[in-house]
């Protein structure tokens, strides 16, 4: 078994790996915060703080060849389905040893054994393609699910309305979960939408939905069970709207001044970290030196990967020739 | 051998591929029980059935990202936009998206999937429905580009298509459509390859879609013995082939519907020009539409599409100077 598909596996039911999970997501972006911070890393990055819980949840219950469509802000998914930080960090730095051959960059993250679609940075452009797999998964006749994952911002966007639109009339094996994270780029979603709760939206297509707490693991993963089972004994489509909050600002630019005042620290006070200690130490047994020691052994984990993907070679000229038709094409 | 009209070649192509290879599906907007609005799907639904043969909505990017999205996952989807520019709303789908997969998965997915679309002017649709629109999807790589000009090339060409691994995007002349001519259903045409369809020593025409018609009407009436290559394929074009006829010539000549910035034609004349600068005997030109909408009118219409009137004359002009013409809208003050 793959170092991915171990990592996969290791979450599935665990919660103390997967309170690990989400302390090696935070350690992550924040390792990945310092470095664009400091320009040793180029281009732009969108952290995930703050957004653990849905991102674990999610992965703990698909199966690794449910393909999972997901965005630019994908670090934290694709290390809870199983990527490791190696892969992943050397991608975000450019490295040919990344899940992308150092080709793709932080939005761009792939890895099909784990069921992870090259992630798109298009808002909304990952979710006609999820239904595609699952037109696919309906005509091929097998059990497969497929998953878009998309932000609140994203349900402004025609893809959004099309997509769902098309998945509720051919009856597709597809799980939509917006994960509301309540800011649209640097817009808050009340300044762009007229309505609070997203999830309503799948109503005009006479499709299945519900709002979770994406805060809540447990509420997670029997959420994302629910529309995962529909999806897969032929029942069709699901909209699942996560409430959770980015932590972060947009991208590496915005410092996310426009918050209201206390709103931050009023959802940090339901941090999904917090809450995943507290479950680790509860059906976990974990004691506080556990937790404690943990936390320490994760951050030196990641610093030491950080360390590693410094040194990992870059691609080659050779490389940026490749893979782009099927067979080289000279123009 | 069976003549057929090029929407006939089209939907015997389609049910051809898909009676070899289970993988393929085909939708659109009504294209199922309709039999589609040009006719290019006629019988598939029949013999295929609803789960291989489906109308969609009027979402173009739902659909054809779903073609992606499906395509990815072992199908070889073959989807119809009705106008070509109905893509104008999908394109992210196709360039953004299908065409970057073999690229960002370090070439483990591939996105084997055709993009039928109608293209251009002559049947009196307005300014909205006539459009070429080729460079859209020119200059992305990872897209294959290819229009047929005739029954025969429309069936060879579709069916290479669809075995193709990588996203194809396929641009039928309507006016074409209802055109009669012998296919045989074994000959094969690949992609990247393009066609002599007459043969001669003075001049190359190179040609796409309808204007090879145009130029074999133009070559039919000329004193000039004309040879035309029917280029068939955009990306990648057929290098060799133009090259091969230009060096025998020392004359090109590119006829284009497409207004006149930005066409494909000036990569032939480029590529020419480089490869055989000094040793042409006339300047590489490119006869294009002016740069204005396609209009409504008739006469107008006609007008702004090469003619075989117009090659004509800039080819005789070009032969008697050796001089680049100007085009009739300069010519004329507008």
């Amino acid at each position: 078994m793959s170092k991915g598909l171990e990592r996969r596996k290791a979450i599935q039911n665990d919660p103390i790996a997967q309170f690990e999970r989400a302390i090696e997501i935070r350690e992550f972006e924040n390792q990945i915060n310092a470095l664009f911070a400091s320009g040793t890393i180029r281009g732009t990055t969108h952290l995930c703080n703050g957004q653990e819980a849905l991102a674990i949840g999610l992965a703990s219950v698909l199966r690794t060849d449910d393909p999972v469509s997901a965005t630019y802000r994908s670090h934290g998914i694709a290390l809870a389905l199983g990527l490791t930080p190696e892969s992943a960090m050397s991608e975000i730095m450019g490295k040919a040893t990344g899940c992308c051959g150092g080709l793709g960059g932080s939005m761009h993250l792939c890895d099909l054994e784990l069921g992870l679609l090259p992630t798109s940075a298009i808002i909304g452009g990952g979710m006609p393609i999820a239904a595609g797999a699952a037109l696919a998964f309906q005509v091929q006749g097998n059990d497969r699910v497929a998953v878009a994952i998309f932000g609140d911002g994203a349900t402004n966007i025609g893809a959004f309305h099309e997509t769902l639109n098309l998945a509720a009339i051919w009856k597709l094996p597809v799980v939509f979960i917006c994960d509301n994270n309540v800011y649209a780029e640097y817009s808050r979603i009340n300044l762009t939408t007229p309505i609070e709760d997203l999830h309503i939206r799948a109503e005009s297509y006479a499709m299945p939905h519900f709002a979770l707490d994406g805060m809540d693991i447990d509420v997670v993963r029997e959420g994302v069970q629910s529309a995962v089972d529909r999806a897969r004994s032929g029942g069709g489509p699901t909209l699942i709207e996560a409430k959770t909050y980015r932590f972060a600002g947009h991208s590496r630019a915005d410092q996310a001044l426009y918050r209201p005042e206390g709103e931050l620290d009023s959802w940090k006070s339901r941090d999904p970290l917090l809450l995943l200690e507290e479950r680790a130490k509860k059906i976990g047994k974990m004691s506080e030196a556990d937790v404690a020691d943990m936390k320490v052994r994760k951050a030196k984990e990641i610093e030491a990967t950080v360390a590693l993907c410094q040194s990992a070679p870059e691609p080659t000229v050779k490389n940026m020739f490749e893979n782009i038709w099927s067979r080289k094409v000279s123009q | 051998m069976p003549a057929m009209r090029v929407r006939q070649a089209i939907a015997t192509a389609i049910a051809d591929e898909m009676r070899t290879d289970p993988t393929v599906i085909v939708f659109g907007e009504d294209i199922a029980a309709a039999e589609g609005p040009f006719k290019t799907s006629e019988g598939l639904l029949e013999e295929f059935g609803p789960i291989r043969v489906r109308d969609t909505p009027i979402s173009e990017m739902a659909f054809t990202g779903a073609a992606v999205g499906a395509a990815t996952m072992g199908l070889k989807p073959v989807i119809e936009i009705m106008f070509m520019e109905f893509l104008g709303v999908a394109l992210d789908q196709l360039v953004t998206e299908g065409a970057k997969m073999r690229y960002l998965s370090s070439g483990k997915l591939s996105v084997p999937m055709v993009v039928r679309a109608s293209v251009g002017g002559g049947l009196g649709f307005g300014c909205q429905h006539s459009q070429t629109l080729e460079n859209w999807v020119a200059a992305t790589p990872g897209l294959k580009v290819l229009s047929p000009s005739d029954s025969q090339s429309a069936y060879s060409l579709l069916r290479a298509a669809i075995q193709d691994p990588d996203p194809v995007m396929f641009l039928e002349p309507r006016v074409a459509y209802a055109e009669r001519g012998e296919v045989d259903t074994n000959l094969k045409m690949e992609i990247g390859k393009a066609r002599v369809v007459k043969p001669g020593k003075d001049l190359t025409i190179v040609a796409l879609g309808q204007m090879t018609n145009v130029a074999r009407q133009a070559a039919a009436t000329s004193g000039i013995d004309i040879e035309i290559v029917d280029l068939c394929t955009i990306v990648p074009w057929d290098k060799k082939t133009v090259f091969e006829s230009v060096k025998k010539t020392g004359r090109l000549v590119v006829v284009e519907e497409q207004p006149e910035s930005g066409g494909w034609g000036s990569e032939i004349v480029a590529a020419v020009s480089a490869e055989f600068f000094g040793d042409l005997k006339a300047a590489p030109i490119r006869i294009t539409c002016p740069s204005v909408p396609v209009p409504y009118n008739g006469g107008l219409e006609a007008r702004f599409l090469p003619s075989p009137t117009e090659v004509n004359y800039q080819i005789d002009q070009l032969m008697a100077t050796g001089k680049a013409p100007q085009p009739w809208w300069i010519r004329e003050g507008f």
